[in-house]
């Protein structure tokens, strides 16, 4: 049995605990470690091999083995020991981490702060309760993507997407691709919820439809699936009768949306977010128990892995300082709120503000898609900032970076999204300030 | 001649721009709704000749994987992706691969490389087969 210390460990060595972990050597931890239950460092990317990551980190267009492979380079030359192979099973208040794996044994580690960057997993049919049979040939659709892109399987030859998320667009691609039949993708809301640029290079590009306002009604076979049967739906997502209609296929993809991977941040109690189902945290991405943070999809599911690298280096930095015993005690505390128009903010608190920092980044997503829009920052003495937005979609998430003079002595902090009355011309170009 | 408008949605980053492009034949007599130079490079060309990125695996022997990602070095006109597909299907490489090691160069005579998108070690040395 190995037992060891250290200053701060990540739980996780996907793009956000590798940030996290460099981050928190950069901010002066000695000794930090990152555990990883896979076999090799880098998490989903490894079986991303599509191109489009790293665009904003490395001003370059990436696949996401090869966004991995930069980390993991980083992380070689950054003398931070790693783990792999190796399953945290617990990581208790106070830092006491357990954790086994097949050459290490069971092991401890005693950590002065953690980092969870677990991730997210896939939701299952189970979790959208799709009626029909059970037969082989239903998988996630990142399930299919290690298959196809790490294993060397194809899972079908006949497929039908269900859900459009950005997972099961790229798969779209990738099994056409492979040489096989993607009839269509559908999704029961009205509006897609991959972005924009998968919808064009992963269904238009080769002819792939995409059914809105539809839903699976049956799943049809008995050892492999044989069919499926669909339905339009209204607005209040209930079945229209009469729109059934069947389609043959021998496999099925769920792209249905992921869930925060939080099951070790539960189990201590932190507090979570219903809409994110990922902690809760202040903008050091702190948890609601001193000395655990949070980065990355564990914390809230991003669209852009640039971004979670950015959040993680945010959370690594603070558990370095915490390590130090140098993180300011939160005092001054107030609750973010997500207001009209949104539906989920990123940090949902404020503690004492960092002397000498000028702006904080937040995260939102809307709850519906919009058309030009204002987000703004509310307080009480009014509204004291406000950005124009071209477009709005759920599916892609809002980032601002907002002086902190804005709010510095608010007691009130509230994120709006409102239709833009005065839409700007076509040419006016909205882009974020990089922090 | 009359002139024609195209709109077109730009791929280049996930900001996802949404613009259009004025024809006259085929010739682009004046794009709006993009907001870099990038989007309006692949908007002009979108209209004539689209090209996009090509990504795949090929066979590893000896590794610590067995499939390699390799992606193209510069786009690929859309019509010969799957030619680009097919040729890679019959690729196999041996352990160990470096990151950016040419697999296939000057790919059909399109005059893009294809290149390894990550390491792969071999089979004994650090990750365990597959």
């Amino acid at each position: 049995m190995r037992d060891a210390t250290y200053d701060v460990v990540t739980i996780g060595g996907g793009p956000a605990g590798m940030a996290a972990a460099l981050a928190a050597r950069q901010a002066g931890a000695d000794r930090v470690l990152i555990i990883e239950r896979d076999r090799e460092l880098g998490g989903i990317l490894q079986q991303c091999i599509h191109n489009g990551f790293g665009l904003r980190k490395f001003k370059e267009e990436l696949t996401g083995p090869g966004y991995a492979d930069r980390y993991i380079e980083m992380v070689g030359a950054a003398g931070i020991d790693v783990w792999l192979d190796s399953t945290v099973l617990a990581a208790e208040a106070g830092g006491r981490i357990t954790c086994v794996g097949p050459t290490t044994g069971l092991a401890t580690v005693e950590a002065k702060a953690v980092v969870h960057s677990m991730g997210c997993r896939e939701r299952t049919r189970g979790a959208i309760r799709i009626p029909g049979s059970r037969p082989a040939g239903v998988f996630t659709a990142g399930a299919a993507q290690r298959m196809v892109n790490m294993e060397g399987y194809l899972p079908g030859r006949d497929v039908v997407i269900i859900g459009s998320g950005d997972i099961g667009l790229i798969m779209a691609r990738r099994m056409t691709l492979e040489g096989a039949r993607v009839r269509a993708v559908f999704e029961i809301m009205p509006y897609s919820n991959g972005l924009t640029r998968n919808i064009v290079q992963c269904l238009e590009d080769f002819g792939i439809p995409l059914y809105l306002s539809h839903c699976v009604v049956a799943v049809h076979g008995h050892d492999r699936v044989t069919g499926v049967t669909v339905a339009e739906v209204d607005a209040d997502l209930h079945v229209k009768p009469g729109t059934e209609f069947d389609l043959p296929c021998d496999c099925v993809l769920l792209s249905v949306g992921l869930i925060p991977e939080n099951e070790l941040g539960r189990a201590i109690g932190v507090s979570t977010d219903r809409i994110t189902s990922g902690a809760v945290v202040d903008q050091f991405r702190q948890t609601s128990k001193p000395g655990f943070f949070a980065a990355g999809n564990v914390l809230h599911v991003h669209d852009l892995v640039d971004l979670v690298s950015n959040e993680a280096e945010i959370a690594g930095r603070s558990a370095a300082l915490f390590a130090k015993g140098v993180f300011g005690e939160a005092t001054h505390e107030r609750a973010v709120i997500a207001g009209e128009g949104l539906r989920q903010v990123v940090p949902q608190r404020l503690s004492t503000l960092e002397k000498g920092k000028n702006a904080i980044r937040f995260f939102f997503r809307s709850k519906a898609p919009m058309g030009p829009s204002i987000i703004a920052l509310k307080t009480e003495d009014g509204i004291v900032w406000d950005r124009k937005l071209r477009v709005v979609k759920p599916s892609e998430m809002i980032v601002a970076d907002i002086p902190v003079n804005r709010f510095a002595k608010a007691s009130h902090i509230e994120f709006v999204l409102t239709l833009d009355e005065h839409p700007e011309p076509l040419e006016g170009a909205v882009e974020e300030e990089d922090a | 001649m009359t002139s024609r408008v195209q709109p077109i949605q730009c791929i280049g980053c996930p900001v996802g721009c949404g613009g259009e492009v004025v024809l006259d034949g085929d010739r682009v007599v004046e794009m709006r709704g993009f907001t870099c130079e990038k989007g309006e490079a692949y908007a002009a060309e979108e209209v004539v000749a689209p090209k996009r990125m090509v990504t795949t695996t090929v066979r590893v022997h000896g590794g610590a994987l067995h499939f390699l990602p390799v992606v193209s070095d510069g786009p690929v006109p859309k019509e010969a992706i799957f030619d680009c597909v097919r040729l890679l299907r019959g690729i196999e490489v041996t352990a160990p691969i470096e990151t950016g090691r040419v697999i296939v160069a000057d790919a059909l005579g399109l005059g893009v490389d294809f290149k390894a998108a990550r390491a792969i070690a071999v089979a004994s040395d650090g990750l365990r087969p597959a």
